[in-house]
């Protein structure tokens, strides 16, 4: 069997058991929704106002749950034993976590995307910009499941640590929260997001390619405890 | 095939678990490590599974150096914690494709290694339903799939019952009959009659 076939067979396994526990997928859903809902209620609901931070308030209700999101990523993993199975594997742990962080990106990030434009409309954001909304969160969620991941590895051995893991990864959730607002505020503004969008897509190479390896030298080192 | 392991010591938490520890392993034997709680048998396993580097000392597989030869060790060698490396939410069977597909290995010893752990009428069941003697059965099932060399495993016999743990000495037993290796901690007495068993008692 080669190696392109078992991560497959690790992405479907992964996929599986977030289907099962629906619930748990469903709750940093639900967190984005609340927010977006919300905020209007709180700073008045004037349609200007509102057109001005809706990218903003889209933004970060999608980082921010992620970041609710990402402490489940490696602990069961690593409580359960799977971990130290998935280190032991004759095969690259930088592959396997990629995979993992990829699954993860696709059952609980992807869904949000898919809310994402119904938020915009109701937040008032004209039709145009909700093709570049889209376009700055497909390009820059992944980054924050990536980089995220690295937190969550690192921490693996701490229980609890949710604050300690927005501590560490929220300076470096920062350019791509300024990246993607800026590309659709742009749009918003008729100025030509690309260069913002470009960013972000430079941002996603790196944090795809730099931090599968940096997520598996941590776990390695979280299980060798 | 052959394990050896040179003046290994480990410190853990400013305390010496254990130092200049040396034995070495060839085909057919096991190595039974026994010692009280906290004497660190745990830690040795870990190190001999290479997922814990030794503060000092060296192993080798082999004759080569074990970290120079990880790739080949890993085909080699199958390790089972007291953490079954099980998924919950995944029947026994999938739990048990997915281990095959993540190891590369072939899928079609699975149902003989399930009716062989007694797991076959359950194995369509989530392992959130299993009792924890059922969940070891199923992460022994393991060692039958994947027929490495090198068996290495931390209190194997735990949370079996009595059937359970006469299973399992059989297929250690059948293991060892093939010139496999086994290293294991127990609490239990190890009932595998003629086969030769090394003893390495960790002083605490």
């Amino acid at each position: 069997m080669s190696t392109l076939n078992s991560l497959f067979f690790l992405c479907r396994r992964d996929v599986l058991i977030a289907f099962r526990h629906r619930q748990q997928a469903l709750n940093p859903l639900l967190f984005f929704v609340l927010v977006c809902l919300l905020f209007p209620l709180g700073i008045g609901a004037s349609a200007d106002l509102l057109k001005a931070i809706a990218p903003g308030t889209i933004w970060i209700a999608a980082l921010l749950a992620v970041l609710m999101s990402l402490d489940s990523l490696f602990r069961t993993d690593f409580e359960d034993g799977s971990l130290e199975l998935m280190i032991l594997e004759n095969q690259s742990l930088t592959l396997l976590v990629a995979t993992r962080v990829f699954a993860h990106w696709l059952m609980t990030v992807l869904p949000l995307l898919l809310l994402a434009p119904i938020m915009a409309v109701a937040l008032g954001l004209s039709s145009n910009v909700l093709i570049i909304l889209l376009t700055s969160l497909l390009l820059g969620t992944p980054v924050l499941s990536f980089v995220g991941a690295i937190a969550a590895a690192l921490i693996i051995v701490i229980p609890h640590n949710g604050m300690l893991l927005a501590l560490l990864v929220l300076p470096l959730y920062v350019p791509a929260l300024i990246f993607g607002t800026s590309a659709v505020n742009n749009a918003a503004l008729g100025i030509s997001p690309e260069g913002p969008l470009y960013i972000l897509a430079a941002l996603l190479v790196l944090s795809l390619t730099l931090s599968p390896p940096a997520i598996a030298a941590a776990l390695r080192t979280g299980v060798s405890q | 095939m052959m394990i050896e392991a040179k003046n290994l010591s480990c410190i853990r938490s400013h305390k010496q678990l254990f130092s200049e520890l040396s034995f070495s392993l060839d085909s057919g034997q096991l190595l039974l490590v026994e010692g009280e709680n906290g004497s660190g048998k745990s830690t040795l396993l870990r190190i001999l599974a290479g997922l814990r580097r030794p503060d000092e000392g060296e192993l080798f597989w082999n004759k080569k150096p074990l970290v120079s030869a990880l790739s080949d060790y890993s085909k080699q060698m199958t390790w089972v914690s007291h953490r079954n490396g099980i998924k919950e939410s995944l029947t026994g069977r999938e739990n048990l494709h997915a281990h095959a597909a993540l190891s590369q290995i072939d899928a079609r010893n699975i149902d003989e290694a399930l009716r062989e752990t007694g797991l076959k009428a359950h194995s369509n069941r989530l392992v959130q339903q299993y009792s924890a003697g059922m969940k070891r059965r199923l992460s022994l099932s393991r060692l039958l799939i994947k027929r490495a060399k090198l068996w290495i495993l931390d209190e194997p016999q735990a949370s079996l019952d009595k059937e359970g743990i006469a299973l399992f000495e059989r297929i250690a037993s059948d293991h060892l009959l093939q010139n496999g290796m086994i290293i294991m901690s127990s609490h239990h007495d190890v009932q595998l009659g003629k086969h030769s068993v090394v003893k390495l008692n960790l002083q605490s």
